[in-house]
């Protein structure tokens, strides 16, 4: 492993060793610039293709040929000339391509003259009651552990949710051995509706024909059932039940593991920490980068290519590594020899065919995004969503608060010697409150 | 809650989790090495103490933070496990020195 980088600046530095950054980082280095890759994991591939080169699952058709063609790309990288290094957490970028890095407890920093952030996707949060419980995973977590470390499910397990993703990881868990007791498809009638317009595209898609093998692999072997619209994890201090409800009808389950999914949204914390312009995608539900043609962000030098640009997958996230790439090469070694653009972005155009209607179909319901109540909406800090909207609403009552106090000094010229009688009384309220905390 | 695949045909490494011997396999990071082992290994969360286990598997959620080697708040889902590796399961916060 390398604790630091080889140089202190690069032509081009690529973040993330997934589809995009493989492909952004070889076509880069391919053409003569100086390019580093860097990544968090412990080996390329992202989370497509994840464990690429170390998977301990053996026999190539149990995780499938999409997964293989990783394989090529991690070579392809490899022979660029790219200098790749792994387990680096990248903790700051900023306008001046700026890159902090930190590699096995030491920080240092690159300078570079083209950033592209290839950092991907991660799952949209499924917060439901109980998710927090020991047991709650989300359908990544158990895809990792199964291409990583040959790990599937052994005891009661659920699957919930809904997108690709999901029978994806019931086909491998299936091929591999695993346990799948029942399959909660949380699909909303609407969606069916909302998607239809784009359904010739998606059928004439590669999508379609590897989307309906997969339905039908796993519908053979686990009960599945659909329009799923209440779902809840219990249990005293590990998963034991899963409740939802179907068709007006409720149900409790035993279960050891659930494992939740419904869809992935773009990884921005970086995007967003280097100051790039966002905007918010209705019909993928989550917030993007505003790039231009070649994915490049609204700050001079920095691009965003893969998942992190909108959710595509994988192969078409390669594509845009390599098309941000070449629109670097071009800036920096104009007489650089370069793949052809149009077929590249031919490439990229017949993968996102069919996208539309994915994502429609997939959308997610409102009520599994916005929790109510008790359901823990921030995982670290502990937060419920009805402590949250409860702060939202005492903003509201200051801002009234607020105005009352601003007529009554407006128009009456004594009036405010009302609001004396109120600040008297919340001074009262506190002082009672401090003491009743103080007591318990 | 999960067991190995019989393809899975890797060297054995052992740790010490908590002072007891676990036998993982190389490549495996602390987490997974942690939720095969079969031993409960929740931890305790620094706000509430409630018992969790790891969530998101690659690096996001934080569900699965361990002590590693004396060092706290390590991120079990990106750390590979070596030979002889000492993992605590940290119950509650971080300590002050660790």
């Amino acid at each position: 492993m390398n604790a630091t980088s080889k140089r202190d600046s690069y032509d081009v530095v690529v973040i993330g060793a997934g589809p995009a950054g493989l492909a952004a980082a070889a076509t880069a280095a391919e053409a003569g610039l100086s390019t580093l890759l860097l990544d968090e994991n412990a080996g390329p591939g992202g989370q497509v293709w994840r464990a690429i080169t170390s998977t301990p699952v053996t026999e190539r058709d149990r995780l499938g040929a999409d997964y293989w063609a990783g394989a090529d790309h991690v070579q392809a990288m490899r022979s660029s000339g790219a200098e790749i290094i792994e387990r680096a957490t990248v903790w700051s970028l900023d306008r001046h391509l700026e890159v902090g890095v930190s590699v096995g407890g030491v920080s240092f920093f690159v300078k570079a003259r083209r950033v592209i952030l290839a950092t991907g996707a991660l799952e949209r949060p499924f917060p439901i009651p109980g998710w927090t419980l020991p047991g709650v995973m989300t359908a990544g977590a158990a895809q990792t552990m199964l291409k990583s470390s040959g790990l599937v499910p052994d005891g009661h397990t659920v699957i919930a949710g809904q997108g690709p993703l999901l029978w994806l990881l019931a086909a491998q868990i299936l091929r591999l051995g695993g346990r799948i007791d029942r399959i909660l498809d949380t699909t909303e009638r609407r969606n069916y509706l909302a998607a239809l317009p784009h359904a010739f595209a998606f059928i004439t898609s590669p999508y379609f024909r590897k989307g309906l093998a997969l339905m039908k692999e796993v519908r053979a072997k686990v009960p599945v059932v659909t329009g799923v619209r209440e779902l809840a994890a219990a249990g005293d201090g590990q998963l034991a039940t899963v409740t939802y409800v179907s068709g007006g009808r409720r149900e409790t389950i035993p279960a050891e593991l659930l494992l939740l999914h419904q869809g992935v949204v773009p990884n921005v914390n970086l995007a967003l920490a280097a100051g790039v312009t966002h905007a918010w995608n209705e019909r993928q539900l989550c917030f993007q980068p505003v790039l231009d043609e070649d994915f490049g962000s609204s700050v001079p030098g920095i691009a965003v290519a893969g998942d992190g640009a909108g959710i595509a997958g994988g192969t078409a996230a390669a594509e845009r590594g390599r098309i941000a790439a070449m629109a670097a090469v071009r800036a920096l070694k104009p007489d650089a020899r370069l793949p052809d653009p149009q077929s590249v972005r031919q490439r990229l155009q017949r993968e996102e065919r069919g996208r539309a209607f994915l994502d429609w179909f997939n959308r997610p319901t409102d009520s599994f995004r916005q929790p109510e109540g008790e359901t823990l909406v921030c995982r670290c800090e502990e937060v419920t969503a009805k402590q949250v909207r409860d702060t939202a609403a005492m903003g509201i009552l200051l801002i009234i608060h607020l105005a009352v106090v601003a007529g009554l000094f407006i128009t009456l010229p004594y009036g405010k010697f009302a609001h004396v009688i109120y600040r008297y009384a919340a001074l009262v309220r506190y002082a009672i409150e401090q003491r009743r905390v103080e007591s318990s | 809650m999960f067991k190995r695949s019989d393809q899975d045909s890797r060297r054995s490494v052992h740790i010490v989790v908590d002072g007891a011997a676990v036998e993982a396999r190389e490549g495996d990071t602390v987490s997974a090495a942690l939720l095969a082992s079969g031993r409960d290994v929740r931890r305790a969360t620094a706000v509430s103490g409630a018992p969790r286990l790891p969530y998101c598997m690659m690096g996001v959620c934080f569900d699965c933070l361990v002590t590693i080697d004396g060092v706290g708040n390590r991120q079990g889902c990106l750390v590979p496990i070596a030979e002889g590796m000492q993992v605590e399961i940290q119950k509650g916060k971080r300590e002050i020195g660790r």
